[in-house]
């Protein structure tokens, strides 16, 4: 089975994030120079006087957003995920995390599909990085479908918020009844084998490996978490009993990412067999976005058959 | 432009002389704490203690009995290490009783090494990561005119805070918005920490040369005024001037002395942060004005 394909994310945010604005006047958009890009644009369209440019200086794009906050304004940001966690991570730390204010830091290029561009764009461990800090959580959707949901729940959330976008179009996972809940993980296929744990954009590759999987007699549950943080727990340790071994799943490195966060639950919760499927501790390398999936083991079949590997199936 | 209305509009003798009574309690408050915590920083306190006394008893529209009023301006204290002027300034304008100064630096206290907006009502932003204040103090500026507050935002930066690059960032973006409710202040003091070797006080050198601070902030943008960091009517009339916008955001070059009112202080960097001597907090005690007050000094 493979999935239908979604619209991309990034026009998802600006559509979006517009959308919200016309209802809430206390939104604005601050953009580090690349709304062009991550399609911020689309709200500078709808709400041109409620989008600032800030130019290539993203510390002072975060600290102007905390500025904001406190003003009562609920600031977006758009830039690259690598520009909006590691550039200004002690801003975001000091004057966003430490303060709770009430900043949207919604960066599009999460992952490995940023255009091309090699490893200075592509971050590895973003949430690793945002997992670890104090006063902040982390939201990667599944699809656009999940995109959109995610930045409605952003801007009702009171506080710092992380939720990580993706520039192209990726398989469409839910259809317009599924609901978000943050702070919630979701089976999104139900199985008796093994557990397979995916988040943001690998989550629908995920099932697409399972269908695989399927036709080799590995009947995969497959559990979405969309937050990173805080970890639904208590959906992991389920599936754990359900399945008694698990496996992660994600575009990010193995270490402290997704399979940190589900090693740490289950270490001292429901201690299980785990094993991670991710990037192995490596940057990664520009090129096209299937070429780079299969290259670093995230396409449906390298998973499948990771995880036939694992099992001892291969 | 009411409630400034309830300050003297001209700063008349007796106004002056009441905002340099309110520096030296300052002064006097800000050491004795240091010294009661037996840590903080001395040197960049001092320096500034003029500069807060002006804007917390004369020239910012607040008030200390309502901090989050809505139409406050705000005050961010971009040299966060600087804390313990700000809250002797604070404590002494109202918004907490002046002996809490003494919790400084103390777990669970409200005042922290570096000012944590979280602890104290009346702190408008978390600083200590230097370089950082004078983006949230923009964003303040930026955020008043989007919600159409007639708000200002005064920010303090440490000359030394300048090499920060950040700072640089946000001296270019306020222009394009002609922020001119922004109002940065630098303590231009001369010393930083430790700084580069050479043949200044103490074998150091000043962060900048002579003027460098001026031509680097006019040349992006920024209508620059300079004062003596220690003259009060200087001071005050400085900061009514900034008033005045003209569509630029303002800085304001301070010069000042480091550990100013402390002779064996002033000009020495290495009083930046240091522990102080029971002798020596007597002589310091004394040196501000404050003979027969010297509690605490036999710690």
């Amino acid at each position: 089975m493979t999935l239908p394909m979604g619209r991309p994310m990034r026009e998802i945010f600006g559509e979006t994030v517009a959308a919200l604005a016309a209802d809430d006047p206390r939104i604005v958009m601050l953009d580090g120079d690349v709304g062009s890009s991550t399609r911020a644009d689309i709200f500078e369209k709808a709400h041109p006087d409620r989008y600032l440019q800030m130019g290539i200086a993203e510390q002072n794009m975060l600290g102007v957003a905390a500025g904001m906050a406190t003003m009562g304004l609920i600031p977006f940001i758009s830039t690259f995920v690598s520009f909006a966690v590691v550039r200004p991570l002690d801003q975001i730390r000091v004057l966003i995390a430490q303060t709770g204010a009430n900043v949207k830091i919604t960066p599009g290029y999460a992952g490995l599909f940023t255009g091309q561009t090699g490893m200075s764009h592509i971050i590895v461990d973003d949430l690793a990085i945002m997992r670890a800090m104090p006063g902040m959580v982390s939201v990667a959707p599944a699809d656009d479908v999940e995109a959109d949901l995610a930045l409605r729940w952003a801007a009702s959330y009171r506080g710092p918020c992380y939720v990580r976008l993706v520039r192209d179009a990726t398989a469409r996972l839910f259809d317009a009844s599924y609901r978000f809940a943050f702070g919630k993980a979701v089976v999104v296929r139900e199985g008796r084998d093994v557990t397979l744990i995916g988040t943001g954009t690998q989550t629908p590759r995920v099932v697409e490996a399972a269908e695989l999987l399927s036709a080799r007699g590995v009947d995969a549950h497959v559990l979405h978490v969309p937050t990173v943080k805080p970890l639904d727990a208590e959906a992991i340790v389920a599936a754990a009993d359900r399945t008694s071994r698990v496996i992660t799943v994600e575009e990010h490195t193995v270490l402290g990412g997704l399979g940190g966060a589900v090693a740490e639950v289950l270490g001292e919760l429901r201690p299980t067999q785990l094993n991670r499927i991710g990037l192995q501790d490596t940057y990664v390398q520009s090129g096209p976005n299937d070429e780079l999936l299969d290259l670093y083991g995230l396409s449906p079949s390298r998973v499948a058959e990771q995880v036939l590997a694992i099992l001892g199936r291969a | 432009m009411s409630a400034l209305d309830s300050a003297p509009a001209m700063a008349d003798a007796a106004e002056i002389e009441r905002l340099q009574e309110a520096a030296r309690r300052i002064r006097v408050e800000l050491v004795r704490a240091v010294n009661h915590a037996r840590a903080g920083h001395l040197g960049g306190p001092l320096s500034a203690a003029d500069l807060l006394a002006a804007l917390y008893f004369h020239v910012m529209r607040i008030r200390p009995d309502e901090p989050a009023w809505p139409d406050r301006d705000r005050f961010v204290l971009s040299k966060g290490h600087s804390s313990i002027a700000l809250y002797a300034a604070m404590a002494l304008r109202g918004y907490f009783p002046v002996e809490e100064l003494l919790t400084f630096d103390a777990a669970h206290s409200r005042l922290q090494g570096h000012p944590d907006m979280t602890r104290l009502p009346g702190l408008d932003m978390s600083t200590g990561s230097l370089g950082m204040g004078i983006s949230a103090a923009m964003g303040m500026a930026l955020g008043a005119r989007l919600t159409g507050r007639n708000v200002r935002a005064f920010v303090m930066l440490g000359d030394g805070e300048c090499q920060e690059g950040e700072v640089w960032e946000a001296a270019m973006a306020a222009p394009r918005y002609r922020l001119d409710n922004l109002v940065a202040i630098i303590d231009h003091n001369k010393l930083q920490q430790y700084g580069w070797p050479g043949d200044g006080p103490d074998g150091r050198i000043p962060p900048q040369v002579p003027g460098e601070l001026a031509g680097k902030w006019a040349a992006f943008g920024w209508r620059v005024l300079e004062v003596d960091g220690h003259d009060m009517p200087a001071i005050v009339r400085v900061l009514r001037e900034a008033e005045r916008g003209d569509g630029r955001p303002t800085v304001v070059i301070a010069h000042t002395v480091k550990g100013k009112g402390v002779s064996y202080m002033e000009g020495r960097y290495f009083w930046h942060t240091r522990a102080i001597k029971p002798e020596e907090f007597e002589i310091a005690m004394t040196e501000l004005g404050e003979t027969g007050a010297v509690e605490g000094a036999a710690r």
